[in-house]
């Protein structure tokens, strides 16, 4: 079973989308970089837009965090809700 | 020569102070809004009792009935702290002047038929002092409340109140220059019809637990005006003449929508935090509540007429759903 990942660059942003990531995906493992975090899910990562708006307290779109995006890996599908990372295994 | 590259990581000692470390229970980052509102009211060691109130401490507790474990879990959903706040309504703001600067400019509401402006001026502009009054007193609340979460809030809801009586101003002058406001201010001094809403909020003025000025002013009184005048109303205005209303009022409806999110999560923490609260806040919400659809039925009925009572009793029911939402069973 491969990981899925994706990293970001570290600011108050991202950090309410790593928190989100931490919240929604039980497994998650992060890897704490200067500047960067990366965050690595057995064979799925979700990200979804109803957490991050809870924690960033305001409304937000899921495409809005390629502003902070490094790189990802695994196969993306992307909606208006969710935003997932996946490995088919 | 050759270089050798090495990256070297420096870690801090600390992601945050020490007083939110031992609050969240783990050294982590916070955002700026928990740095800006968490345990930042003092609470030990005051020197001096407040003079007109010598049996209070100056930061008080048992100024109001409501009693929490901890005064921070009343947190803002939207974060606000000064900062975030002003920022955000700098947006609303410049968005709301486009909508007064485009309407001027194609000069729309002199185009407004004129039966329209009486209708919305009649009803509406009024509400200015009611804005005026919701700001008096959510500066009580923001004085006498207990730890940041609350007051710094309710100071930004006051500041808007302030924001929402010049707006409602500004269209009473769009459509009828400085005569707007003197018959305005007349109606609300002498007109029949608006005397219970002005003893409602003149009432509040007077209150002394801050918590029930709060469910009084934003939960009973704006939870039901807000849908009546800015909902039901300008829907009205907009079927019968032209969509000039809903443009000139823009911020208001924005404001209530937003706001509406942090007061329900306030009153949420509240009830969850024990069960006398839950039993207080039902007991305040029915009796503000029924106080605040006999002071606002004669402007309802200035509005709608025979419709009134139905619509009325529609915004009450859903004021309910919002109260059963917080987990209150009036």
């Amino acid at each position: 079973m491969s990981n899925a990942f994706i990293a970001f660059q570290k600011n108050d942003e991202s950090r309410c989308i790593v928190e989100a990531i931490l919240e929604d995906n039980p497994g998650a493992m992060v890897d704490d970089q200067p500047s960067m975090v990366k965050i690595d899910v057995p064979n799925r990562l979700v990200i979804k837009r109803e957490t991050v708006e809870e924690k960033m307290g305001r409304s937000f779109d899921l495409q809005e965090l390629q502003l902070h995006l490094i790189t990802i890996s695994g196969h993306l599908d992307e909606t208006d809700d969710e935003f997932t990372l996946s490995w088919n295994s | 020569m050759a270089i050798d590259l090495r990256t070297v990581s420096i870690t801090p000692l600390r992601q945050t102070f020490g007083h939110l470390a031992r609050r969240m229970g783990a050294d982590k980052p916070a955002s700026r809004y928990i740095e800006a509102t968490m345990d930042l009211q003092p609470v030990e060691n005051y020197h001096y009792r407040p003079t007109w109130e010598p049996q209070y401490e100056i930061f008080d507790t048992t100024r109001t009935q409501i009693t929490m474990k901890d005064w921070y879990a009343l947190k803002d959903p939207r974060q606000y702290y000064y900062g975030a706040w002003t920022l955000a309504r700098g947006r609303m703001q410049e968005v709301a002047e486009g909508d007064f600067d485009l309407v001027d400019e194609l000069g729309l509401a002199a185009a407004y038929p004129a039966a329209g402006k009486d209708e919305a001026l009649k009803v509406f502009l009024p509400l200015r002092h009611v804005a005026w009054a919701s700001n008096l007193n959510k500066a009580y609340v923001s004085s006498y409340g207990y730890g940041i979460a609350i007051s710094q809030a309710a100071c930004y809801a006051s500041m808007d109140q302030l924001g929402v009586a010049q707006y409602v101003t500004r269209l009473g002058m769009a459509f009828n220059d400085l005569d707007a406001l003197t018959d305005a201010k007349a109606a609300w001094l002498n007109g029949a019809e608006w005397q219970e809403l002005r003893r409602y909020v003149e009432d509040l003025m007077v209150e002394k637990d801050w918590f029930e000025v709060l469910v009084a002013q934003d939960f009973a009184l704006e939870g039901l005006l807000y849908p009546l005048i800015y909902e039901r109303f300008n829907e009205k205005l907009n079927a019968a003449y032209s969509p000039v209303f809903s443009m000139l009022t823009r911020f208001q409806r924005e404001w209530f929508g937003e706001t509406t999110k942090w007061l329900d999560a306030v009153l949420k923490a509240t009830a969850t935090d024990n069960a006398d609260n839950k039993a207080k806040l039902a007991e305040w919400i029915k009796h503000w509540r029924d106080r605040a659809v006999v002071a606002l039925k004669p402007v309802a009925q200035l509005a709608f007429g025979t419709e009134a009572d139905a619509i009325m009793a529609e915004l009450v029911q859903n004021l309910n759903t919002r109260a059963a939402k917080a987990g209150i069973t009036l």
